[in-house]
Parts: C-alpha cells; structure tokens; sequence
C-alpha cells in the first residue's frame, strides 16, 4: 500500500464513521425526550454531516479520479463502507444513544487531537474544525451519561443496559491495520495505543461520576473496516441512497 | 411518579465583546449546566452571541407594572438631569 | 410556519371571566391604539389573554408537528447538502416551537400544560400538516407554498400587540427567511431535470395547492374571531385579504417554474389586478379540523410516543439535579 492509498482510505474512513453516525442521529429527529434536546441533537447530526463533506471532498482530491462527496455517500456500496461497527448501532433509547456517542467522541475526540499534528496539512485543518464541534458533543452527552447513570434506578439501570450492549463495539477503534501504521509512521497520525490509553482513563473518569461500572467484557467485534458490517447496515445504506439510485444520474 | 417540568431559565446573549447581555428568550433545564449548553445549541446557531448568561427565570426579581407610576413618574420631571435642560450663551464652546 | 386559520377555531367563551371595569378596559384600548406593547405583567383583559395563549399555543404546536412531514424526507436526501439545509430547516421549527411556547408561558401557561392540551386532541394545529410527503418533491413544495403561506401572516405577527408575542416573531422571521428559498430551489432544479424530475414536482403541486389555499382559513364572512383580533391588533390582515396576496405571489412563481395550478378557474383580473381562484373544498378543511386528514392520528401518535418515550429521562434528569443540590446544600 502506498502512502497516497493509505491516507485516502483513512480519510475515507473518518468520512464514513462522521456520515454513518449523522445518518443514525437524523433518524431521532421529532423523537427527542425535550425540545430543547431536539436542538442539541439535530446540531450533533449537522457537525457530522458537515464533517463527513470535508473528509469525502479531501477524498475526492486525493483520489484525483474525480468524484465528489456525493458519490462516496450514495454511490457506494455497504460493504465499500470502512466505518466501525459502533456508530452504525440503530438507536434503541436514549441511554443507547448516549452510551454510543460518549464511547464514539471520546475516542474520536482523541483523534482528531492527534490528527492536528499529522504532516498532512489538509487533514490538520480539517482536524482542528471538527475537534471543536466533538469537544462540545462530548461535553454534552457525558453530562448526560452522568444524568442517567446518577438519577433514578430506572435510568441507571438503563444505562447499565446500554453500557453493556455497547462496549463489545468499543475494541475495534483501537484495532489498527495497515492504514493506522502507515499513517502514524509517514503522516505522524495518531499512536492507537497511546489513545486507547487516553480513553480508557477518560471513559473510566466519566463512567466513575455516573457511577456506573465497567462492563466486565472481553469479547471485542469488529470487520466495520473491512466492511463486515452488521445486518442493520444495509437498512441504513439502502434508505439513504434511495433517490440516487432509482433516479441515476439526475440532478437534484 | 409525577413528571416534573423542567425549571424555566432566561437566556441572555453579547452579541459581541463591548456590548452588553441583552436578554433572548427562554427555555426549560433540569440544572444550570443543561441551560447553558440548551441556550447554546438554541440561542447561537447563526453565530449570534461571544457569551451566555442562563438564570432561573424564578431567580429574577422585578419591578411590579401596578407600582411603576411611583416606581417611574418621580423621575420624569428631574429635567435639570438632561443636558438639554441648559442653556448655553452663543459663542460659548466646548462644554 | 403557521397561518392563522386556526384562530377561528376557539371554543364559545364559556368560563365567566372575573368583572374588568369599563374604565380598565378602555385604558387598554388606549394603549394598544397608541400602539403601545402589552408586557406579561401589565393588566389585560382574560379574553386578549386566552385569545393570545390559544394562538401562540396553536402556533407552537404547528411548528412542533410541522417537523415530521419534512423529518420524513431527512435520512432520504438526495444530497449531503440538501440533508443538511433541511435539517437546519426542521431544526429551526422546533427552536421556533420552542420560542412561541415561551412567549405563551409568560401569560402564565406552562409548556406541559400546552404539550398536554395537544396530544389530547384539544389543542389544533395548522391542518397543512396532516398531509403526507409522498416524494421528495414535496419538499420543495412545501418549503415553496406552505412556508410561502406561513411568511404572510407571520411578517404582520412582528408588529402584534403583545410584547412577548411580537419579539418571538422577529427572530423567527429572521431565521425563516431561507425556508421558502430552499423550498423553490428544490423545485428549480427538479423542474430543469430530467421529464421523471418534473413529473414529480407537478403531481406535489398538484397536491399541496388546494391545502395551502386552506392555511389561511375560512373566508372572512365565516371569521368567528377575527373583529376583536383585529381590534386588539393582535392580526392585522384578514383571511381572505392574505390568502389573495399569497394567490398573486405564487401564480407567476409557478409560471417560471414551468408548473400548472390545478385550478382551471384561475385567471388574471386585469381590472383589480388580482389572480382570481376557484373555490376551495371547505368540507375537506373542516374534515382535517375535526382530525380526519390522511395524518392527524399518526401526527399525534408519534409525539405522544417521544413524549412517553422521553419520560424516564426527564426524570432521571430531576433526580440527578435534586441529589446535585442536595449535596451542595
């Protein structure tokens, strides 16, 4: 793998993890437990759209063959898609949904940090934009995490629940592959082990006030790089990609 | 259990650095934290403000209308307050 | 978005109000002639309070479930820039939801109150949103008519008696300035696209145009409300008067596009300079009033179940606050 293919694939892949997301976000609009949560959470959704541009338009460049951040978003198939499993999650309840977007920013957060860093100066600036909307989001949906961990014994429960459903997806972020390796050694991307030690004692701090546990997990799923994703992935690609497909080439 | 509503909170917004909080509107929170982040993500998604003030909407003490004849008139005839009150001779300058 | 048909939709005064004198009475009359704002404390008459409260109430909710017709279309967009302007746009509606329930609640209704009143059915909402969003079309149509629609009465709203009310309406018309905008691009491009594209925004005018003729309500004749309204300076133009203005802006809007209105009574009045229109099926108007449109129940039924839905959450918010507050006392 060359240099060049490697930073398209990891772009591709921070593309698709901030599209896939902001895909499962919108689906909760008009479903929010407030209002004023609704706004929150449609401002989330934005920031991840507007991230996912970026990164597919860099992709577009890189590759040079001339295609644009729409056709990375909707001319592609599930299986061309490199996002982790975790964000593909359908949302479940709202304790699902914060469980998934605290373990997700932490890290991504993480990331970004790191990529504005790296030797490749577009990645940078785009890394430094989208790590101030994550350092927002995390800030929000860990208070949240604390909310309903140190509520009621339903919520804590929940969350519990959650917790528990969701950390088997946590391990695959950390899973690095070729592109993590060249990326870290010709670009000075992000040390995935360095991260996960960073996470691990942030996630440890934010579950700590909410005073719920780490889930005593070892099984760890992966595949979402290499697009072994999970069944509900296909729903999420074929409804988002509908009006592009039955009407190929239109304009809109 | 009862579903308690959210406390009411009043959000003010600069507008930018020099000028001062005026207020914006309203919204509900559970606690302070929540109000602000709420008063962000509903109050400056066109860039409108460079700081946030949120208070309980209970919080706030205030002028009572039926009182504001004793509150507000006593003050209308203090003319002598106002610039305008005075006269300056012709040829007189910079004061 | 909102119009004001629904203000004729109030209740007979039934409640005895507490005796106003003649001389309170006439000191507000005053005012509001002077053009002067009311402000939540000052004293008004109970019949301008829940004149008001049932307005801004109506409009809130129509802006909360004014979100779902469009939300439909959100995880279906064509493009990532179209996703996002129109999730900007549902976004703006619940913040515009958000603002009116304030400005409602400084007459001393609280938003569970109003939320309750809707999901029970005895609150109403604009009838144009029981209509379903059958393709992506009606997206642009709706941004193009209905917010068009909406954009008539609302511009008015901002000079309305009520302090509260009026400042709600200029930020509101502020932020909703780009609504109708995308609403017609949509349907531009849609029309310079393939004959399948045009096709499509056709048959969404096709159905959109007759309930957005019905926005603004019944005719003027019919108006329960409308004098006192008008008196308190709380509405300004009548029904029939706004639905004109929006009938000779949007005719020729339509001709650009290379659309047409499926009214074969439409025609240019060179005389009064106004398009006239054929008559609007009130018995259709009246059935989406009484809950029967092609949406009212699933409208409802899906904020009831994010209502319920959310219920834990609000609470285990006011538990952690309580246990926060009790541990810094």
């Amino acid at each position: 793998m060359t240099k060049d293919e490697a930073l398209l694939a990891y772009t591709l892949r921070l593309g698709d993890n901030a599209l896939i997301l902001g895909q499962r976000l919108i689906e909760l609009v008009a479903a929010g437990p407030e209002l004023e949560e609704e706004l929150a959470n449609a401002n989330f959704a934005l920031d991840f759209i507007g991230q996912a541009r970026m990164f597919y338009s860099y992709a577009g460049e890189i590759e040079g063959k001339g295609r644009c951040e729409d056709d990375f978003a909707f001319l592609r198939d599930d299986r061309e898609f490199a996002n982790f499993l975790l964000v593909e999650q359908p949302n479940g309840h709202f304790g699902d949904v914060i469980v998934r977007q605290v373990l997700f920013d932490s890290f991504y957060g993480l990331q970004l940090e790191a990529l504005t860093k790296c030797k490749d100066k577009r990645l940078a600036e785009i890394a430094v934009r989208a790590g101030k909307e994550i350092c927002y989001h995390l800030r929000h949906t860990s208070q949240w995490l604390v909310r309903l961990g140190d509520g009621t014994a339903e919520s804590h429960a929940r969350a519990t629940e959650a917790l528990g459903r969701l950390w088997r997806y946590a391990g695959e972020m950390f899973a690095g592959d070729e592109v993590d390796i060249i990326l870290q050694s010709a670009f000075d991307g992000p040390d995935l082990e360095t991260i996960e030690a960073q996470w691990s004692l942030k996630v440890a701090a934010i579950l700590d006030d909410a005073t719920l546990a780490i889930p005593d997990e070892k099984w760890i799923i992966g595949g979402g790089r290499q697009g072994h994703h999970s069944e509900s992935m296909g729903f999420l690609v074929a409804e988002m990609q509908f009006l592009q497909r039955a009407y190929a080439g239109a304009t809109w | 259990m009862q579903n308690k509503e959210w406390a009411l909170y009043e959000v003010f917004i600069r507008t930018r650095a020099g000028l001062s909080h005026r207020h914006a509107g309203s919204l509900h929170a559970a606690d302070d934290q929540m109000a602000l982040d709420y008063a962000r993500d509903t109050y400056t998604r066109r860039s409108e403000g460079v700081s946030l003030w949120v208070v309980r909407s209970d919080q706030i003490v205030a002028s009572d209308p039926a009182e504001s004849a004793a509150f507000f008139e006593p003050a209308e005839d203090k003319i002598y307050r106002h610039p305008t009150f005075y006269e300056i001779p012709d040829g007189v300058e910079n004061l | 978005m909102y119009t004001q048909g629904l203000d004729q939709q109030g209740k007979p005064e039934g409640k005895r109000d507490a005796p106003e004198s003649a001389a309170d009475l006439e000191a507000f009359q005053k005012r509001i002639d002077a053009e002067e704002k009311i402000e939540a404390k000052d004293w008004m008459p109970a019949a301008y309070r829940r004149t008001l409260v049932r307005q801004i109430s109506q409009h809130a909710h129509s802006e909360i479930i004014g979100m779902q017709p469009e939300g439909n279309w959100l995880t279906r967009a064509p493009t990532l820039k179209r996703k996002a302007i129109l999730l900007a746009k549902v976004q703006d509606e619940a913040g515009h939801g958000l603002y009116l329930y304030g400005a409602a609640e400084t007459l001393g209704v609280s938003r569970d109150q109003m939320v309750a009143d809707l999901l029970s059915g005895k609150a109403k909402y604009s009838t144009i949103f029981n209509y379903p969003t059958l393709t992506w079309a009606d997206i642009g149509t709706i941004g193009w008519l209905v917010d068009g629609a909406a954009i008539m009465n609302q511009i008015p709203l901002c000079r309305c008696s009520y302090g509260p009310y009026a400042r709600a309406m200029v930020r509101i018309c502020k932020e909703e300035s780009f609504h109708q905008r995308q609403g017609f691009d949509i349907m531009l491009v849609l029309c310079r696209g393939s004959g399948e594209q045009k096709a499509m925004a056709q048959d969404a005018l096709d159905r959109w145009w007759w309930p957005s003729l019905m926005m603004f309500g019944p005719h003027d004749s019919e108006s329960k409300h409308s004098a006192k309204s008008m008196a308190w300076k709380i509405k300004r133009f009548s029904n029939d008067e706004l639905r004109q203005k929006f009938v000779d802006a949007t005719v020729p809007q339509a001709e650009f596009l290379g659309l047409k209105m499926p009214d074969d009574d439409l025609r240019y009045d060179k005389k009064s300079g106004h398009y006239r229109f054929g008559e609007i099926d009130w018995q259709e108007f009246h059935d989406v009033i009484a809950g029967n449109g092609p949406c009212n129940r699933q409208r409802l039924e899906q904020r009831t179940r994010a209502q319920d839905d959310g219920a834990w959450v609000r609470e285990a918010a006011c538990a952690h606050a309580a246990k926060h507050a009790a541990k810094a006392a």
